[in-house]
C-alpha cells in the first residue's frame, strides 16, 4: 500500500455501503450507513490532512497511468473540497438517522443512492481526468434525481423530471466538448492538456461547450430555473445535499478546467461575460429570495443568489493584476461556507416542516420562543448567507470585493455590496417573523434532538469558518493554480 | 500572559454567553450565577490591564487570517476609557437586568442574557480592535447581537423598531466595508497607530481619501447618531430598560463614537484630518447633532424618547472634540464619552423603574413623584444636574475642556454652541427635576407591592443609585488619578506626543 492509496477510500467506501445497505433490509440498514456516512468522513478528512501535511496525491488505480489509466489526483483545491464534503456529509447523514420514518419505503431507498451521490461527488473531486469528471458527474445527477423524487409529491416528481432533462442536456454539451478535445489534442488527463492546450477554433468550441454544460448544472442565471422548484421540493436532507454540495461540484468542474486545463488561454472575454451573469445570479437571486412566501423556497433562491457570487472569480482573478489572486482564495472559501451555510439553513427548514407541517414564512411566527435552538442554528447560517462577520461568508465577500478594488472592476464590487444588502432583507424577513410573540394558544412544541444538534452544529462550523482561514489557504496553498503568498499588502507601508 | 489578556476580556462574557444559551429557562439561581461572576471578573481583569497600561505595559493579541489581515488586540490607553466604561456598566446593568426580568416577569431569558452577554463581548472588542478589520468584527457583530435584544418583546412595534435599526446599521455596516477594503487596498495594513498612519499617502491620494473619510464617517455616524442618520434611535426606545441603558450609554451609540474617534485619531490623525480640510465639516455635524437633538429633545412629552433625542445630542460632543484641534478639545470629547456613559444609563434605569414600578411613561405624569420614589428620583436629578453641566459635575468637566479646547484652536463658535446646548439642556431636564420634587401629584401614585419597604425591588434600586454617585465622584475627585479625566489625559498626552 503506497500512501497515495489511500484516495481511493472516500469514493469507494461509500459505494460499498450503499451496496450492501441495498441488499439489506430492516434495523441494521440505519446502523451500516451510519458506519459508512463516519467511514466515509474519516476517509475524505484522512486526504484532506495528508495532503495538508506534504504534497499532492497521486494515485493511479490498478497501477495504470495516464494517458490509458484511470488516474485520480488531491491538490490542495480538491482536498478542501473533499473535506467539505466529509463535514457536510457526515452532518446530513446523522441528521437523516431520524428524519425518515424508520423502517420506512423513503428511508430504505434513500440510504443506498445518498452514499451513491456522496461516492460520485468525492470521486469528481479527485478526478484526474476530464473525461472522469464527466462520469462522476453523471453519477451525482443520477443519484440526485431519485432522491429528489423521493418526497413523492407531485412538485417534487415534476421539478426532478424537469431537473432530470436539465441535467442531460448539460451533460451532453460538456461530453461533446470532451470529445472535441480529446480529437484534437489527444489527451484527457488535466495536467497534459494543460500543457498540450494551443487556441485555436476547436479548443475555444469546446471550452463553450464544456463551460456552457456546467453552467446549466450549476444552475447559474439565466439558466437557474430549474433549481428552486426541485431543491425545495426534496426531502430536507437531500435539499441540503443538492444545495451544498451538488451546485458546488459543478462550479468546482468549471474552476478546475478555468484554472488548470486552460489557463493557456486568454478566456478574459468570456470571464467577463461569466461575471456578468454572477452579477445577474446575485441580484435576480436575492430579489426572488426576498419575495418567496416560503422558506424553502427562499433559501433555494438564496442559493441562485450565493452562486453567482462564486462566478465572480472568473473575471476577477487576472493573473496579470497582482494580487488579484486573492479572488481565487475567495471564491473557493465562499463556496466552502456557502455549502456548510445552505445545508445548515435547508436542514433548519426541514425541522419547521417536521414540527409544523408546512413552511410557510408567514405562519412561522414565535419560531423563536417555541424552538429556540433551530432558530438559533437557521440565524447563524443567515449570518454566513449574509455575509456578516466572523462568517466564512464575510471573509469570502471581503476577499472578492478586494479583488474588484485591485483590478478596478468597481461594478462587481457594487453587485458584491447589494447582493449583500438584499440577503439582508430576506434573512431578516424571515427572523422577524420568528422572533414575534407567538400566538396567545400556541401549543408547546419540541424540537427533535439529533436534528436539531446536528444542524446547530453545522451552523456554529460556518460562522466561526473565519478564523479557519489560515487553515483552509494552507490546504488550498498546496500546488494553487495561483499564488497564495504574495498578495504584497505589507510591503508597502514604509 | 500580556498577549493574552486583551483576548480575555471579550472572550469572559463570550463564554458567560454560550453557557448561558444552554442554561435552562426556570434556572434563575445558575443564570444569575454566571452572570455576575463573569461581570465581575472583567472588571478585575479591566482593572489590572489599566494599571499597566498607565505603567507602559504593552498588550496585545494577534491572529493572523489571510495575507496580511489579522485579528488584533491592543489594550492601549484609549481602548481601555472604552474597555473600562463597559465593563463597568455592563455589571452593573447585569444587576438591573436580573432585577428588571423578575419585576417584569420577563419571557427567554437565557436568549436575552445570553445576547446580552454577546454584544458585551462585541463591545470590548470594539474597544480593543487594533485594526480597521478587527474592529468591523466586532462592529457588525454588535448588530447583530442586539437585535434579538430590540426585538425581544416580541410584539409589532418591536418588530419595526428592529427592522428600522437593522436597516440603519446593516446599511450603515456595508459601507464601512467598501470603505475599509478600499482604504486598505490604498495603504495595506491598517492598525491603528497614535496619531494615525496616512502622512505618506495623502500628497498621493487626496481625493480618495477625503471619499473614504467621509463613507466611514458616514457608516459610524449611523450609530453614534449624528443627523440625519439618527432616525432609528427614539425607535428602538421600545426594547426593555436595560437594552435601551446599554444602547445608548454603553454599546452602540458609543461604538459609533469610538469608531469615529479611532478614524480621527489613529488611523487618519489629527494633522491628515486638517490637511485634507475634513475637519470643519465634521464639527459642523455635530454642533449641528448637538443642537438639533437638544431641540427634538425638548418637545418629548414621553420620558424615554426625551432621553432618546438627549442621547442623540450628547453622543456629538464626543465627535465633536474629535473635530476640534487640540489636546484640550480631545480630553474634553474623550472624558465625555465615559461621563456621558454613566449619566445616561443613570437616567435610563430611572425611566425602567418608573415605568416599571408605578407605570408612568410620561413626563407630565411625573408630579411629584420623589415622594414616592426618593432614591430614584435623587439619583435622576444628580444625572440631570450634571448633563446640564452644573459644577462640579461630571457633564461640567467634559463642557470645560471642550470649551477650552475650541477658545485654544481659535474655534469661539463652539463655545456659543456649548453654552445655547447647555441651555437647552437646562430646559429640558431642570423642568423634570422641578416637577419631582415641588409639584403635588395629580394622582394617587400606585403603593409598593406586598408591603414592601423600599420604593422598588432592590436590584433595580442599587444601579441608578451607584452610577448617580459615580456622577458625583467622577466631577468631585476628577483631579485624582485614575479618574476618567486623568485618563482621557493621558490618551491626549500620548496622541499628541507630548509624552
Amino acid at each position: 500500500m503506497t500512501q497515495s492509496s489511500i484516495l481511493i477510500w472516500p469514493v469507494l467506501l461509500p459505494l460499498i455501503f450503499g451496496t450492501v445497505v441495498f441488499l439489506i433490509r430492516g434495523r441494521s440498514v440505519l446502523l451500516l450507513s451510519l458506519a459508512g456516512a463516519i467511514g466515509t468522513a474519516l476517509a475524505s478528512f484522512r486526504v484532506s490532512h495528508a495532503v495538508h501535511q506534504s504534497f499532492t496525491l497521486v494515485h493511479e488505480v490498478g497501477g495504470w497511468g495516464a494517458p490509458l489509466g484511470i488516474v485520480l489526483r488531491a491538490d490542495g483545491l480538491a482536498a478542501v473540497m473533499l473535506g467539505l464534503s466529509g463535514l457536510v456529509g457526515l452532518v446530513i447523514s446523522v441528521y437523516s438517522l431520524t428524519y425518515f420514518k424508520s423502517g420506512s419505503r423513503k428511508q430504505q431507498l434513500f440510504w443506498p443512492i445518498w452514499l451513491l451521490l456522496w461516492g460520485g461527488l468525492n470521486g469528481l473531486f479527485i478526478s484526474g481526468d476530464i473525461f472522469n469528471l464527466y462520469v462522476t458527474l453523471e453519477l451525482v445527477s443520477l443519484g440526485a434525481i431519485p432522491l429528489i423524487a423521493l418526497a413523492g409529491t407531485r412538485d417534487a416528481i415534476k421539478a426532478s423530471l424537469r431537473y432530470l432533462l436539465l441535467a442531460l442536456l448539460g451533460s451532453m454539451s460538456y461530453l461533446f466538448g470532451v470529445g472535441l478535445l480529446y480529437m484534437r489534442f489527444g489527451v484527457l488527463d488535466l495536467a497534459m492538456l494543460g500543457n498540450a492546450i494551443t487556441p485555436d477554433l476547436t479548443a475555444y468550441a469546446a471550452i463553450a461547450l464544456m463551460i456552457g454544460g456546467l453552467i446549466i448544472k450549476s444552475a447559474l442565471f439565466p439558466m437557474h430555473f430549474w433549481l428552486p422548484p426541485a431543491h425545495s421540493s426534496a426531502p430536507a436532507p437531500v435539499s441540503a445535499a443538492l444545495s451544498g454540495l451538488v451546485v458546488t461540484a459543478s462550479f468546482y468542474m468549471v474552476a478546475r478546467l478555468w484554472f488548470y486545463a486552460f489557463p493557456a488561454l486568454d478566456l478574459a472575454k468570456l470571464g467577463q461575460l461569466i461575471g456578468l451573469l454572477g452579477c445577474g445570479a446575485i441580484l435576480w437571486g436575492g430579489w426572488q429570495a426576498m419575495r418567496q412566501e416560503r422558506l424553502k423556497m427562499l433559501v433555494a433562491y438564496s442559493t441562485v443568489s450565493q452562486i453567482g457570487y462564486l462566478f465572480l472569480v472568473f473575471p476577477l482573478c487576472n493573473t496579470a493584476v497582482e494580487g488579484s489572486g486573492i479572488a481565487w482564495s475567495g471564491s473557493i472559501l465562499f463556496a466552502v461556507s456557502h455549502a456548510i451555510a445552505k445545508s445548515g439553513a435547508f436542514l433548519a427548514a426541514g425541522i419547521f416542516i417536521n414540527v409544523y407541517g408546512h413552511d410557510r414564512i408567514s405562519e412561522l411566527r414565535g419560531a423563536g420562543r417555541q424552538l429556540p435552538m433551530v432558530t438559533f442554528a437557521f440565524a447563524l447560517a443567515g449570518v454566513n448567507l449574509m455575509g456578516l462577520p466572523p462568517s466564512g461568508g464575510f471573509v469570502g465577500k471581503w476577499m472578492l470585493l478586494k479583488a474588484a478594488f485591485i483590478t478596478g472592476q468597481w461594478g462587481y464590487g457594487v453587485v458584491i455590496v447589494c447582493g449583500g444588502l438584499l440577503a439582508f432583507c430576506y434573512i431578516f424577513r424571515v427572523l422577524e417573523q420568528f422572533m414575534t410573540t407567538p400566538d396567545e394558544n400556541a401549543p408547546q412544541l419540541k424540537a427533535p434532538v439529533v436534528m436539531t444538534y446536528s444542524v446547530l452544529s453545522l451552523a456554529v462550523v460556518a460562522v466561526s469558518l473565519g478564523f479557519f482561514t489560515p487553515v483552509l489557504l494552507g490546504v488550498l496553498g498546496v500546488d494553487s493554480p495561483v499564488s497564495l503568498v504574495s498578495f504584497a499588502p505589507e510591503a508597502l507601508l514604509p | 500572559m500580556n498577549e493574552w489578556l486583551p483576548l480575555l476580556i471579550p472572550a469572559t462574557s463570550l463564554i458567560a454567553a454560550l453557557i448561558i444559551f444552554f442554561v435552562d429557562e426556570e434556572s434563575r439561581g445558575l443564570r444569575t450565577f454566571v452572570n455576575l461572576t463573569t461581570a465581575s471578573l472583567k472588571v478585575l481583569l479591566v482593572v489590572f490591564l489599566l494599571i499597566g497600561v498607565s505603567r507602559g505595559e504593552n498588550y496585545r493579541f494577534t491572529l493572523p487570517l489571510f495575507f496580511g489581515f489579522e485579528i488584533v488586540l491592543h489594550a492601549d490607553a484609549l481602548s481601555l476609557l472604552f474597555v473600562s466604561l463597559s465593563a463597568l456598566l455592563w455589571l452593573v446593568t447585569t444587576i438591573y437586568a436580573i432585577g428588571y426580568m423578575d419585576v417584569s416577569h420577563g419571557h427567554d431569558r437565557s436568549r436575552f442574557f445570553g445576547f446580552f452577554s454577546l454584544c458585551v463581548s462585541a463591545t470590548t472588542g470594539i474597544a480593543l480592535a487594533g485594526n480597521l478589520f478587527t474592529f468591523l468584527v466586532f462592529y457588525e457583530l454588535l448588530t447583530i447581537t442586539t437585535y434579538p435584544l430590540v426585538t425581544h418583546r416580541g410584539g409589532a412595534d418591536a418588530i419595526k423598531a428592529g427592522r428600522i435599526y437593522l436597516i440603519y446599521t446593516l446599511g450603515g455596516g456595508a459601507l464601512l466595508l467598501v470603505a475599509i477594503v478600499w482604504l486598505k487596498s490604498i495603504v495595506g495594513a491598517a492598525n491603528f497607530v497614535t496619531g494615525g498612519m496616512l502622512i505618506p499617502f495623502v500628497a498621493s491620494h487626496q481625493l480618495e481619501l477625503t471619499i473614504i473619510f467621509t463613507m466611514l464617517i458616514i457608516g459610524f455616524g449611523v450609530k453614534a447618531a449624528l443627523i440625519p442618520l439618527h432616525g432609528w434611535l427614539p425607535v428602538a426606545m421600545v426594547a426593555p430598560a436595560p437594552v435601551s441603558a446599554l444602547l445608548h450609554a454603553v454599546a452602540v451609540v458609543k461604538a459609533g463614537a469610538f469608531g469615529i474617534m479611532r478614524i480621527v485619531y489613529d488611523v487618519y490623525g489629527p494633522g491628515v484630518c486638517t490637511e485634507l480640510g475634513v475637519r470643519p465639516w465634521l464639527a459642523a455635524a455635530a454642533a449641528a447633532t448637538i443642537i438639533y437633538g437638544s431641540m427634538r429633545a425638548l418637545r418629548q412629552d414621553d420620558f424615554k424618547r426625551r432621553l432618546a433625542y438627549s442621547t442623540v445630542s450628547q453622543v456629538s460632543y464626543i465627535i465633536l472634540g474629535a473635530a476640534i484641534i487640540g489636546p484640550l478639545a480631545t480630553v474634553g470629547g474623550l472624558v465625555h464619552l465615559f461621563h456621558q456613559g454613566i449619566m445616561k444609563i443613570t437616567m435610563f434605569f430611572v425611566a425602567g423603574n418608573l415605568a416599571e414600578e408605578v407605570h408612568i411613561k410620561k413626563i407630565s405624569q411625573m408630579n411629584g413623584l420623589g415622594r414616592r420614589m426618593p432614591i430614584t428620583m435623587a439619583s435622576f436629578s444628580i444625572a440631570a444636574c450634571a448633563m446640564v453641566g452644573i459644577p462640579p459635575m461630571a457633564g461640567f468637566i467634559s463642557k470645560w475642556y471642550l470649551g477650552l479646547g475650541a477658545i485654544a484652536a481659535g474655534q469661539g463658535w463652539v463655545v456659543a454652541v456649548l453654552l445655547g446646548s447647555t441651555l437647552l439642556n437646562a430646559a429640558y431636564f431642570l423642568p423634570i427635576v422641578y416637577r419631582v420634587w415641588f409639584k403635588e401629584p395629580d394622582v394617587p401614585f400606585d403603593p409598593p407591592e406586598n408591603g414592601r419597604k423600599l420604593e422598588i425591588h432592590l436590584y433595580l434600586l442599587i444601579p441608578p443609585l451607584f452610577t448617580a454617585l459615580c456622577v458625583l465622584a467622577a466631577g468631585i475627585f476628577a483631579g485624582m488619578p485614575f479618574s476618567p479625566l486623568a485618563w482621557a489625559k493621558l490618551i491626549a498626552l500620548r496622541e499628541y506626543g507630548l509624552q
